[in-house]
């Protein structure tokens, strides 16, 4: 391991290796970190993206719905709700929904826990208490900020205009109000997909599902610190990359932003 | 008089106006919270839980850490006349528990924002005021700090800390969420401050000579000041949900102190026999970020800023 040399000197030789891919062994299990990484990447991706395709369209039309009928009952519901989900941390939504689901109807498995032998997709069903819990907690977010941003365009002089000029409500709603509400919605949404990795982090070891969360909160447990280092970078790059990725689809969505 | 009893006696009666300052400033923010529904119900429940906080070790039913051949006799037991909220694995009184488990997140993540917040007010500002390579070079360093999910970051930094000093870990928590928090608090600071410097006042008292902290302290601060309110308790809240969730990861206050979030944790493995377990800490949790959520819309409401909600 090389603890003779100087501690700058380890590091400039750790990312060294880690920027031509090699992130070396982990000193508590010997295994290659490349291939604990490798194997738990995928899963977390998986699990990160159905998450994400579920709770973003339904959170935004139900937030462009009550910010265009604010005070409905709907909206009331809705509102209440959402308060209630983004108030309690998300290893909380996901015991009561283990306690719903799992310990009380007996529906779901309660942990991910893999026999040998077993994928992800070959036990699909530990999937859902998962993207459950993660869209409970991004669907309350994302649908205030998109009610909030509906309700403001609501109210602009241009909304009004067009209403009054008699053009059918559906065709206001689709051509006028969708189009400058959802712009600001999106990159908020984009700006804080750190929130959501976080968040990835904990319900990760909620369910003791095999991605790159757990591998970290692993890493923490048995003070396995090149583990630590590698999972933290790859974390950190993944979130660096969606952050640039958001700032690019942003600039595409909005032509009055240009970056140059 | 000496000239030493002089001094303390000054010294005393800027103590005296501070007091009255903040007693005024603290009835101003009460009364411009319970001006929307929210917001009264918010201070209401925010306040039930800080005399928690404060008072919650002497109103226990039970030892809330006691443990015992007695306590193993009751263990898991479901909720009675005697213990509302059932007991524990270890046969100790949930109720007694959850009260006494107020004291540690409440102030962990009170004085954490405030750390948070004033190192934000103070990078924020000087960079907005002063501008050039000074806003540059601190503001590139917040970014670097923001290229961290926060809960990565505080898991991060706890290690790191626990590894190197020898530091009680209710302060190891308080500093990562000081540091945590910073670079976002800075650029909302920074943002206002850039509104407020152009203003005919703050130009007035630069031509006067007016030194930089007076300018920085009497004439911006007083401006952004209604930034900085909703700011910090959209934080608080945030500051919870951090501090539960290290708690529950294994990383907060070590047992056997009360922690919600190593409660709710714990639980989980009784979870079909004895639900109370973890359910408990969980709705006092749950209440009272949303008492504290409720208290942020309505001073927003009662301010009337828009809706900004970022992480």
């Amino acid at each position: 391991m090389g603890l003779d040399r100087h501690p700058v000197e380890r590091y400039i030789s750790w990312i060294g290796n880690a920027v031509q891919g090699d992130l070396g062994v982990s000193p508590r299990s010997g295994a290659s970190i490349n291939e604990m990484i490798g194997r738990r990447l995928p899963n977390s991706a998986l699990l990160a993206f159905i998450a994400f395709v579920v709770a973003v369209p339904t959170s935004l039309a139900a937030g462009i719905f009550a910010g265009i009928y604010p005070d409905s009952r709907l909206d009331r519901f809705l509102s209440i709700g959402s308060l209630l989900t983004i108030s309690v941390p998300e290893f909380i939504i996901g015991v009561i929904l283990m306690l719903v689901f799992s310990s009380k109807l007996g529906w779901l498995p309660s942990s991910t826990i893999m026999l040998p032998g077993e994928t992800i997709m070959s036990k699909p069903e530990v999937l859902v208490l998962p993207i459950l819990t993660i869209t409970g907690a991004l669907f309350a977010y994302i649908l205030r900020m998109a009610r909030a941003n509906v309700m403001e365009v609501m109210e602009s002089n241009y909304v009004r205009t067009a209403v009054l000029k008699g053009i059918p409500m559906r065709q206001v709603v689709m051509k006028h109000v969708l189009p400058n509400a959802l712009i600001p919605t999106i990159t908020v949404i984009a700006n804080n997909v750190g929130w959501m990795f976080g968040g990835l982090i904990v319900v990760e070891f909620v369910f003791a599902y095999p991605g790159v969360g757990s591998l970290l909160i692993m890493a923490i447990d048995t003070r396995d610190m090149r583990l630590l280092q590698s999972t933290a970078m790859v974390i950190a790059s993944v979130y660096a990359f969606s952050n640039l990725a958001a700032d690019l689809a942003y600039g595409l969505l909005n032509p009055r932003i240009r970056y140059g | 008089m000496t000239s030493l009893q002089s001094i303390r006696n000054t010294s005393s009666s800027v103590l005296t106006s501070l007091t009255v300052k903040g007693i005024s400033k603290l009835l101003a923010f009460f009364s411009i919270a319970s001006k929307t529904t929210s917001g009264r119900i918010g201070l209401f429940i925010v306040l039930i839980h800080f005399l928690l906080a404060v008072f919650g070790s002497f109103i226990t039913p039970y030892s809330p850490t006691a443990f015992g051949a007695e306590n193993l006799q009751h263990r898991l037991e479901g909720p009675t006349f005697a213990h509302p909220f059932g007991t524990d694995h270890f046969g100790r009184d949930v109720l007694s528990r959850v009260i006494a488990g107020a004291r540690s997140i409440v102030w962990i993540s009170v004085i954490g924002t405030t750390l948070g917040i004033f190192l934000g007010t103070v990078v924020g500002i000087t960079s907005g005021y002063l501008g050039g390579w000074i806003d540059q070079i601190s503001m590139r360093f917040m970014d670097w700090l923001l290229s961290f999910p926060s809960l990565l970051l505080a898991l991060l930094l706890i290690t790191i800390g626990a590894e190197r000093f020898d530091i009680d870990e209710s302060w190891l928590i308080i500093m990562v969420i000081g540091i945590a928090f910073m670079p976002n608090n800075s650029r909302v600071i920074r943002s206002a401050s850039l509104t407020v410097k152009p203003l005919e006042f703050v130009q007035n008292a630069r031509l006067r000579g007016e030194p930089l902290y007076y300018i920085v302290f009497r004439e911006i601060l007083p401006n952004v000041l209604p930034v900085i309110g909703v700011e910090a308790t959209l934080r608080l809240s945030f500051a919870l949900l951090l501090t539960a969730s290290l708690g529950f990861l294994g990383l907060g206050v070590q047992p056997p102190t009360p922690d919600w979030g190593l409660m709710v944790s714990d639980g989980r493995e009784f979870l079909s026999m004895a639900p109370w377990v973890a359910l408990s800490p969980a709705l006092a949790m749950g209440s009272l970020v949303i008492g504290v959520n409720l208290l942020a819309d309505g001073i927003r409401q009662a301010l009337q800023l828009p809706e900004v909600r970022s992480e």
